[in-house]
């Protein structure tokens, strides 16, 4: 019994940061139509803003609160500006013109970032220092974390941020707007520009909430992480339907019920690989805009 | 009947030249190496063409093909057909098992669109990987050695001949018009009774069959494989190439293949530095020709020979112009 509330609570805590990442993806792909093959590059580029943040303020404080609360805003800062540059300078001059060369774009972006990373950094994998306070207490005879719970509520209070931002100002309305009809609501005086900038802007915000939680559990990072939590964000948010923030939710809990589910029951742990590709083929064979997508009807 | 001589002679030549490179030591081994790498990636190239290219599809299946060629033909050669002759057979078998496999990969693509199709391809390649990995039967990630080292520059001169030619033949036929229409239009297309699933199953069984004969190749040339080669990298790479030569041109992919292995070869002294050159060179190359170098036409005698005579003319017209 105490097992399967362990394992429950692994499963939200990973659910709600596969969420966070592929409800990012989303965004970005709802506004800009654009596979985001840097999500994950970017990630991991926040992941070692938070590292050299959170060293220098231990520097200054030894309250790990303080620190979380101060390095996390300044990463988010730098993400944003940096998406907001990527995008200037390597999707803007785009616009227009072929989808495939907007996803190749970022193939190339993903590699200057982690290229980037490794070059000026190096490939060790580094060790963040603590950024929430893991408190072991009991609840029957199951032993679970603080760190776990602190998790899922900082990805759940980012989502209902979100989706107040979305739903009740200007700007997410204009957002809406957008990935319904970009020519209508160019028409309504929607600076379409402007609106994919806030796209990108939300996508880096949410993966660096993202990394903040993930390396929380998992300590360690490195440049190459970046291509794992690219095709897990990706995957996520197609099974949930692309474009849809519900279904990036939907999606972000799937994968990570298929991984916590399939490491207790396959024999070989490596074996969940297989069964996440698996699912995720099957849901686009029978529903091929995922689960939540909407039917696209073509036009000729 | 002119013609058929011509290309006779032209594969006659060809041959003869590979085999004096191939006897001779007129190339350093290391230059040697840099050809076959060269010729083996254009014959990727080429599969991955007709797909992305041809086609219009965004597909990012080539790695996990490329892997399910090279095991294949490595196993049957390791295994199976020992003996250095039946190495050709070894190839086409391994290039007949992937063509089943992308047979198998087109099917999505009759009602899976766009993107979802990417994803669909994305998470075949990694299932692949995964799957190699885990199976002890074949080494799962140490992979597999000793493969026989087959593969020299004589072979892989006249695989890449070969699939130059079928690649022509293939896009000068009906299947090659209709597969330009479907790139345009599928639903016009259809109109016009051109039959899209069938073009779509004969180019990715085309497309598969290539590029599991350069695995099968790049296998033979190493001497191991492991499915670490086979991730994102080799994903990244392959697209890379296509959109660097230009997607739809023939010329374009063999030009890609050469200008990446080049630049990837000759930067070693700079280390990392060369991804990041790359990925700039990826980048700029979108934004001012998105459709790669040479878009989607062919570098010929008759092209070169145009771009003289507008040269010229410009230049003999610089002042004054034309009354």
């Amino acid at each position: 019994m105490s097992m399967y509330l362990q394992q429950l609570i692994n499963l939200i805590q990973l659910g709600s940061i596969y969420a966070l990442l592929a409800i990012g993806f989303s965004i970005v792909y709802g506004i800009a139509r654009l596979v985001n093959f840097a999500h994950g590059p970017i990630f991991m580029v926040s992941t070692y803003l938070i590292f050299y943040f959170a060293t220098f303020m231990y520097t200054v404080t030894s309250n790990s609160w303080v620190v979380y609360a101060c390095s996390l805003p300044f990463a988010i800062i730098f993400t944003s500006l940096l998406a907001v540059v990527i995008e200037k300078i390597a999707y803007r001059p785009l616009r227009g013109g072929p989808i495939v060369a907007l996803v190749v774009s970022s193939v190339g972006v993903g590699m200057i970032l982690e290229y980037g990373v490794l070059l000026l950094i190096g490939p060790v994998p580094k060790r963040m220092p603590v950024l929430i306070k893991d408190i072991p207490f009991m609840i029957g005879d199951a032993k679970i974390s603080l760190a776990s719970i602190v998790i899922i509520i900082v990805a759940i209070i980012s989502m209902i941020l979100l989706s107040l931002f979305i739903n009740h100002t200007r700007t997410g309305v204009a957002l809406r707007a957008v990935s319904q009809d970009p020519i209508a609501a160019s028409f309504m005086g929607i600076s379409r520009s402007l609106i994919i900038s806030v796209a990108f802007i939300l996508g880096a915000v949410m993966a660096t909430i993202g990394a903040s939680l993930y390396t929380t559990i998992y300590f360690t990072f490195a440049p190459y992480m970046g291509d794992r939590v690219n095709w897990y964000s990706f995957i996520a948010a197609v099974i949930g339907g692309i474009g849809n923030i519900k279904g990036a939710v939907l999606g972000g809990f799937l994968l990570a019920a298929l991984n916590v589910v399939g490491a207790m029951v396959l024999p070989v742990s490596t074996y969940k690989d297989v069964l996440v590709f698996a699912v995720l083929i099957i849901v686009l064979l029978l529903k091929p805009t995922g689960l939540l997508g909407k039917k696209i009807i073509e036009k000729v | 009947m002119k013609k058929v001589v011509k290309k006779v002679l032209f594969l006659c030549l060809w041959l003869a030249l590979l085999m004096l490179l191939q006897q001779t030591s007129i190339l350093s081994n290391t230059l040697k190496l840099i050809l076959q790498y060269i010729a083996i990636y254009s014959i990727m190239v080429l599969g991955i063409n007709i797909i992305n290219g041809y086609l219009g599809i965004f597909s990012l299946a080539h790695a996990g093909i490329m892997a399910i060629g090279g095991y294949a033909s490595s196993l049957i050669s390791m295994y199976l057909l020992k003996a250095p002759i039946f190495f050709p057979i070894n190839l086409l078998l391994g290039g007949f098992v992937g063509m089943g496999v992308g047979l198998i990969i087109a099917l999505p693509s009759f009602t899976v669109k766009g993107d979802y199709l990417a994803i669909i391809t994305l998470g075949f390649s990694l299932l692949v990987q995964s799957l190699l990995q885990n199976i002890d039967a074949i080494g799962a990630s140490r992979g597999l050695r000793p493969i026989p080292k087959n593969t020299n520059i004589f072979w892989v001169g006249l695989t890449l001949f070969l699939a130059i030619f079928l690649v022509k033949r293939f896009i000068g036929s009906k299947y090659g018009r209709s597969l330009l229409a479907i790139r345009s239009d599928s639903v016009a297309a259809e109109l016009v009774s051109v039959d899209v699933k069938r073009t779509k199953l004969i180019a990715f069984g085309l497309s598969s069959f290539l590029i599991s004969i350069a695995g099968g190749l790049i296998c033979h040339l190493l001497s191991y494989t492991n499915p670490g080669a086979y991730g994102y990298s080799l994903i990244i790479e392959g697209l890379i190439m296509v959109y660097l030569g230009g997607i739809g041109s023939i010329t374009g992919s063999i030009l890609g293949a050469t200008i990446w292995q080049i630049l990837v070869e000759t930067l070693r002294f700079i280390g990392m530095w060369r991804w990041i050159l790359g990925a700039v060179i990826l980048i700029s190359l979108m934004i001012f020709k998105p459709t790669g170098l040479f878009g989607n036409k062919e570098i010929s005698v008759k092209w070169l020979r145009t771009i003289y005579t507008n040269v010229a003319q410009k230049l003999t017209h610089k002042k004054g112009g034309r009354v």
